[in-house]
């Protein structure tokens, strides 16, 4: 059994082991779309609310799981809660904000295939949390997910009125920049003593 | 009667959408049988090999932490005393190791706790002739790399686990002096641990751990010592 | 990731195997699945060992894409494509655990994570679901090789910086002082970006002289 705090947890999934940066969990949208800012946010605000849920779903699964012990059974079925809530959300979202579902709608699909999200799932069993701790740990997870995408939208928005040699743009400047910004976040890792 | 079936028959196109959707599941049925078919095969196939490689890193483990011990066998406390493992479902694990003349050298218990970044995993051995932790292994750790993780690889720091004392007290509740951390060439007592120098919270994590953990387990070891030495050891491997 | 457009001419096996390997090389060229190959890439075994993992389950899950992709309907080809990935996955999971706990631990739950490998489901949806069972293994192959190659890349510039050892071997003299940072996160992008830097400039280079 976990006994680390419910704030504990949320600053260790949001700073120190930040699930981009330090863990390379969500490498593709945090390279897809981390050029604007605003379109940043609305991934990553995406991104949250499905690992919230998807969290809240992989709890339930895993004790169902142990009760009729079938652990080799955890992988498939997250796999598929994940891809029917990204669903379920997608429809929700539709039907009850269709501003917001506009604003969201070309991200949601894309979340399926990003590794945070399951990520979320896989460590919360490893790390046995209690329900609480599940929740603040996947808050904190989307948390750190929205601020390494606004840190590097925010970088990304300012190199465009850089004058860049032609060689160095592109994927191979935002890893540059993320190793950088992974080596500033190494900075929060005593704070979970 | 019979003419409405007839007439309800034609009206086809509906159920023809129902049967796709049948299909569908019946597609995603088969499908998942398969696969769990697949999953189920292959965790049966591998789970003989892989409990072998599991008990075969634990022992491993355990004779590193107690030097000489040759076989080993594992008790569990149960309302203080130490009893056969398979007694005490899902308890903390004792794993006594002895040498070739069935002596009892040592005992090695895991222990954990909050690292520099994660959770830390290790494993002691305590020696109740010597009444002193005589080695220790880091099962599990995320310490930083070049670091923290040199609590594994530092030999200066590692020397601290050669003969690190923990003695019991004298009511047999506890441990005499607690097992506290001194700075890098500072150490002056047999229960000080050294720390690395540029990995302190790291080598204070190691220290809290084994702290903690030996201030349960030393007098339950020590209070048990009878049993410890009368059991059997495990056959062979 | 559905970028691959099929060719107009009739394609054999050995240009579908080759055109993954380097062309369209899964992590330098199209910039997919990257999370593994910086994750676990801090040595030469690691890297090598998720390489392979990622291209079994690619080429497997190919495989039976292909073979029943005549079967599955239009609309939940996408959930089953991930329930075959899923059960790969989990088979792969256990046979690393069978070979060797040692490289299980030290890619924990990223061998759990190439299910979301976009490689994988991409291979699935843009080729295997339209192709016959030969051309998608080789197609698979490629890829998969591809994958690997991209790993040992990153995985031997740091080990050889970061501990001074290629797959264990000491090739730097004792007097080497590791680069701490290649096993660090940080290292990973460096590396990586270090690589993508270097094929951007041979890419310019051969335009430029054309």
């Amino acid at each position: 059994m976990n006994t680390a705090s419910p704030l504990q947890i949320f600053i260790d999934a949001c700073l120190i082991n930040n699930f981009v940066l330090s863990l390379f969990l969500g490498i593709c949208p945090f390279l897809g779309v981390s050029n604007k800012t605003d379109t940043a946010v609305r991934m990553g605000v995406a991104v949250t609310f499905v690992m919230l849920v998807s969290s809240l779903c992989a709890f339930g699964i895993h004790k169902a799981l142990l009760i009729i012990n079938a652990p080799y059974l955890h992988l498939i079925s997250y796999i598929v809660v994940i891809a029917s809530a990204v669903q379920l959300v997608e429809m929700f979202i539709k039907k009850f904000s269709p501003a917001l579902f506009r604003a969201l709608g070309i991200f949601l699909p894309l979340i399926t295939t990003n590794c945070a999200v399951l990520g979320v799932a896989l460590f919360q069993t490893s790390r046995e949390y209690s329900f609480v701790q599940a929740l603040f740990f996947a808050l904190g997870a989307g948390a750190g997910f929205t601020l390494a995408l606004l840190l590097m939208s925010g970088i990304r928005e300012r190199l465009e009125l850089a004058d860049v040699s032609s060689v160095v743009k592109g994927a191979a400047l935002t890893l540059m920049i993320a190793g950088v910004l992974s080596l500033a976040f190494m900075g929060f890792a005593g704070m979970g003593r | 009667m019979a003419t409405e079936n007839t007439t309800t028959a034609p009206a086809t196109p509906a159920p023809a959408a129902g049967t796709s959707g049948a299909k569908m599941i019946m597609t995603m049925g088969g499908l998942g049988l398969v696969c769990g078919v697949l999953i189920v095969a292959a965790f049966q196939l591998t789970l003989p090999r892989i409990e072998k490689n599991k008990a075969a890193a634990l022992e491993k483990a355990i004779f590193e932490v107690i030097p000489g011990a040759t076989t080993k066998t594992v008790l569990s406390e149960k309302d203080g005393r130490l009893v056969p493992a398979s007694d005490v479902p899902g308890g903390m694990h004792y794993y006594a190791g002895y040498d070739d003349q069935h002596h009892l050298v040592g005992v090695a218990v895991e222990a954990s706790g909050q690292g520099f970044a994660d959770l830390l995993k290790v494993l002691y051995g305590y020696s109740p002739d010597d009444g002193a932790v005589v080695g220790m292994k880091v099962l599990e750790s995320h310490e930083t790399p070049g670091l923290g993780s040199k609590i594994e690889s530092d030999p200066s720091f590692r020397a601290n686990f050669e003969a690190l004392a923990v003695r019991v007290d004298d009511a047999g509740t506890g441990i005499r002096n607690p097992v506290t951390l001194a700075k890098h060439g500072e150490k002056t007592q047999a229960w000080e641990i050294e720390a690395i120098t540029g990995a302190t919270i790291s080598s204070r994590a190691v220290t809290d751990i084994l702290h903690s953990s030996t201030a349960h387990t030393v007098p339950v070891i020590m209070s048990n010592l009878q049993t410890l030495q009368s059991s059997q050891p495990e056959g062979g491997q | 990731m559905s970028e691959h457009a099929s060719p107009a001419s009739e394609p054999t096996s050995m240009d579908a195997f080759l055109k993954g390997l380097w062309k369209e090389n899964p992590v330098f060229v199209m910039l997919l699945g990257m999370c593994p190959v910086l994750a676990v890439t801090n040595s030469v075994v690691n890297g090598i060992a998720m390489g392979l993992a990622s291209a079994f389950v690619l080429v497997m899950s190919s495989m039976i894409v292909s073979l029943v992709r005549k079967l599955i309907p239009n609309e939940i080809r996408i959930a089953a494509f991930i329930l075959i990935i899923a059960t790969f996955v989990t088979v792969v999971d256990y046979l690393i655990q069978a070979i060797s706990l040692d490289i299980y631990k030290a890619l924990g739950a990223f061998i759990a994570l190439i299910v979301v490998n976009c490689n994988i489901l991409g291979r699935a949806e843009a080729f295997a679901s339209k192709n016959p069972v030969g051309l998608s293994i080789a197609d698979a192959a490629g890829v998969g090789f591809g994958f690997t190659i991209a790993c040992l890349a990153l995985g031997s510039v740091r080990e050889v910086l970061g501990n001074g050892t290629f797959a264990g071997i000491r090739v730097l003299g004792p007097s080497f002082e590791p680069w701490t940072i290649m096993a660090l996160p940080g290292g990973a992008f460096f590396v990586l970006g270090g690589w993508l830097l270097l094929f951007a400039w041979m890419r310019e280079r051969k335009a430029a002289r054309a």
